[in-house]
C-alpha cells in the first residue's frame, strides 16, 4: 500500500524546509567547517594555512590532550558500567511490591532532572578535603575516619571521584529505563518458569534479562554517549585538575579554544570526540540489538 | 514473584530505604547548610540546622540576581521548546509520508546530528554567531537550542507518526482540506502523547544546558540559571550557606515541576530513546 500512496496526499516540500534550513545552519555547516578547520592552524583571527594531519599527530604525542583521551575512556567505561549495574538493582528493588517503591523511584530519578553543574557544585562540597565537612564528615561521625580522603585533590582518586558523582545523578534514569523494560516481562513468562521450577537467579538469567535488552541497548548508549562527552561535571568540579589528572577531551578541546586559541587544534580534537562517538553508537546498536528477543 | 508481603519483601524494604537514605546524604548537606549561618557552619557543618535561618536565600537571589536569570531561562526555553515542536513535527510527517528514496534520505541526515557531538561545530558556529551579532541574545540561543535538538525531536516524531494509520489525514484531504489544514487539525491532535515526551526532554535539556549558554550568553544581561549560578558560586566560594542557597533555589522549579508532573516525567524520559 504505502508506496502507491497518491502523489497528492504527500505533505509538500516546505513541511520540511524551515527545519532543514535551521539544522544546516546550526549542525550541519558548522559540523562540516570543524571537520575542514580541523586540518588547519586556524587561530580565530586572520589567514590560515592546511597543515594536514599535523594537528591530529601534535594530539597524540601532546602528553596532556593524549591523557585526556585515556581518562575520558576510563571515565565512561566506569560510568557505563556503575551506573547501568546500580540502575540495574535499583529497578529490580523498586520494581518488587514493597509500600514505598513510588517514592524511592521519584527520589533515585529526582537528580536526573537538574542541571550537572549543580549536582557539580554540591560534590564540590561532598568532597570536601577538611576532616568534618561533606563525605569526610559522614565517615568520621559512622566510624570510618580511616577512608577520609582528598577526593578531588588526589590525582588518583580525582577522575573516580568525577565518575561517581555522574553516577549518583544519573542511576535513576538508567532504573526508569530498565523499570519500563520490566514492567515489559509478561507475568505469565515468570509463572510459567516457576511452575518448571527455576529458582530466582534462573528466572532473572533465561527470562527477565533476554526481555531487558532493548532497554540495555538504550541505557548503555546513552551513557557512553553521555560519558565521552562529559564536559559540564568536569569543568565545574576540577576543571580538569589537579594538573590533568580529570581532564577529558570536552574540558581539553575547550580550553584549546576558549583559553589558548588554537581553533584548529581544538576542532581536530572535536573531530576525534565525533568519531569515538560515531563508533561506539554504530558497534553499540549492533552488537546489543544482535541478543535482543521478542515475546510474541 | 508472590504477591505476599512476606518477610523477605519486608527486608527488601528496609534495605531500599536505607539505601534511599545513604543516597540522599548529598541532599541532606545541602539543604542543612543553606539553612546555617557561617558561625553556625564553623561550629557543626553537617549538624541539623538547631536555629535555621532563611537569610541566604534573599541574600543568594539578591546577589545571584536570580529573578532575571529565571526569566531568562523561561523564555529561551519556552520559545525554544514551542519552535522544536512545530517546525520538527512538520518535517517529521514530511519524511514519515514520503517514502521515497528523498524521505528516507532526508531522515538520515538529521540523524546524523543524534551521533555528530556539538563540539565538533563549536567554533565555527561561534565565530557565525559572534559575525552575526547574535552573541548575548536570546534569539540566538532559540536559534541553536532550535538546530541542535531537532535530530532528536524529529527521530521521535517520525517513529511515532509511522505507525499512524493515514486514512485520517488521506480523507481530510481528499475532502478538499489544504495539508496545512489536514496537518494540524488532523494529524498533530494524535500526536499528543509523543509531543509529551518531545516537550519534557528538550524542556529538561534546554533548562539544564551550561556549556553553550556559558559561551554565548556568559557575562551578558541575559544568562541563564546554570552560567548565573556558576559564576555566583566562583565568587561566593568560601561562604558554603550562601552558596547552597543559591543551589536550592536554581534547582527548585525544575524539581517542583517534576514533582507534579513525575508521571510524565519518568514516562518521557524511560521511553524516550526506543526506536
Amino acid at each position: 500500500m504505502r508506496g502507491r500512496t497518491r502523489r497528492f496526499l504527500l505533505p509538500p516540500w516546505w513541511f520540511a524546509a524551515p527545519a532543514l534550513l535551521v539544522y544546516a545552519v546550526v549542525v550541519l555547516y558548522p559540523s562540516g567547517a570543524g571537520v575542514v578547520y580541523a586540518f588547519t592552524d586556524w587561530t580565530g583571527i586572520g589567514d590560515f594555512s592546511f597543515i594536514g594531519f599535523e594537528n591530529f599527530t601534535k594530539l597524540w604525542s601532546d602528553e596532556a590532550t593524549r591523557g585526556s583521551l585515556v581518562n575520558t575512556l576510563l571515565l565512561t567505561v566506569a560510568i557505563v558500567l556503575v551506573q547501568n549495574g546500580i540502575g540495574l538493582l535499583l529497578a529490580l528493588g523498586v520494581h518488587a511490591r514493597i509500600k514505598s517503591r513510588s517514592l524511592l523511584r521519584v527520589i533515585f530519578f529526582a537528580p536526573a532532572v537538574v542541571s550537572p553543574v549543580m549536582v557539580a557544585f554540591l560534590w564540590k562540597y561532598v568532597y570536601n578535603p577538611k576532616p568534618n565537612e561533606g563525605l569526610n564528615g559522614l565517615l568520621a561521625s559512622i566510624g570510618l575516619g580511616s577512608w577520609r580522603q582528598d577526593w578531588l585533590g588526589d590525582p588518583d582518586l580525582a577522575l573516580w571521584s568525577v565518575a561517581f558523582m555522574v553516577v549518583w545523578q544519573f542511576a535513576g534514569y538508567s532504573m526508569v529505563i530498565f523499570l519500563a523494560g520490566l514492567e515489559s516481562v509478561p507475568d505469565n513468562l515468570i509463572e510459567a518458569a516457576m511452575i518448571d521450577g527455576a529458582g530466582r537467579w534462573q528466572r532473572f538469567r533465561h527470562v527477565t534479562w533476554p526481555l531487558l535488552a532493548p532497554a540495555v541497548t538504550v541505557t548503555v548508549m546513552l551513557s557512553t554517549i553521555g560519558g565521552l562527552k562529559l564536559f559540564d561535571q568536569v569543568y565545574a568540579a576540577t576543571n580538569g585538575g589537579p594538573g590533568y589528572a580529570s581532564e577529558t577531551l570536552s574540558t581539553v578541546l575547550y580550553k584549546q579554544a576558549f583559553v589558548f586559541g588554537n581553533y584548529g587544534y581544538s576542532t581536530a580534537i572535536a573531530l576525534v570526540l565525533a568519531l569515538f562517538v560515531a563508533a561506539v553508537s554504530l558497534v553499540q546498536v549492533h552488537l546489543l540489538r544482535g541478543r535482543e528477543v521478542t515475546v510474541s | 514473584m508472590s504477591f505476599r508481603y512476606g518477610l523477605r519483601t519486608f527486608a527488601l524494604e528496609l534495605l531500599m530505604i536505607a539505601v534511599a537514605i545513604a543516597f540522599l546524604f548529598p541532599v541532606y548537606a545541602l539543604v542543612t547548610l543553606s539553612l546555617k549561618d557561617p558561625q553556625q557552619i564553623a561550629a557543626s557543618p553537617l549538624g541539623p540546622p538547631t536555629s535555621p535561618t532563611f537569610a541566604n536565600f534573599g541574600n543568594a537571589w539578591e546577589s545571584a540576581s536570580f529573578g532575571s536569570a529565571l526569566l531568562n531561562s523561561t523564555l529561551i526555553t519556552v520559545v525554544s521548546v514551542l519552535i522544536l515542536i512545530a517546525i520538527g513535527s512538520f518535517a517529521a510527517y514530511f519524511v514519515a509520508r514520503w517514502q521515497t528514496r528523498l524521505g528516507y534520505g532526508l531522515y538520515v541526515l538529521f540523524l546524523l546530528g543524534i551521533v555528530l557531538p556539538f563540539q565538533l561545530g563549536m567554533i565555527p558556529l561561534f565565530t557565525l554567531v559572534d559575525d552575526v551579532g547574535l552573541l548575548g541574545t536570546y534569539q540566538g540561543m532559540v536559534i541553536f537550542y532550535t538546530g541542535i535538538q531537532l535530530p532528536f525531536t524529529i527521530f521521535l516524531y517520525t517513529g511515532f507518526i509511522r505507525a499512524l494509520p493515514t486514512d485520517y489525514a488521506d480523507a481530510a484531504l481528499i475532502d478538499g482540506a489544504t495539508h496545512w489544514r489536514a496537518f494540524t487539525q488532523v494529524v498533530f491532535p494524535l500526536l499528543r502523547p509523543i509531543t509529551g515526551t518531545v516537550l519534557i526532554l528538550n524542556a529538561v535539556f534546554i533548562w539544564n544546558d551550561f556549556f553553550t549558554p556559558l559561551l554565548y550568553l556568559g557575562g551578558s544581561e541575559r544568562e541563564t540559571i546554570p552560567v548565573r549560578i556558576f559564576s555566583f558560586v566562583g565568587q561566593y566560594v568560601s561562604d558554603y550557606g550562601l552558596v547552597f542557597a543559591g543551589l536550592v533555589l536554581a534547582a527548585l522549579p525544575i524539581l517542583a515541576i517534576f514533582l507534579v508532573l513525575q508521571k510524565y516525567v519518568i514516562k518521557g524520559f524511560s521511553s524516550g530513546l526506543k526506536g
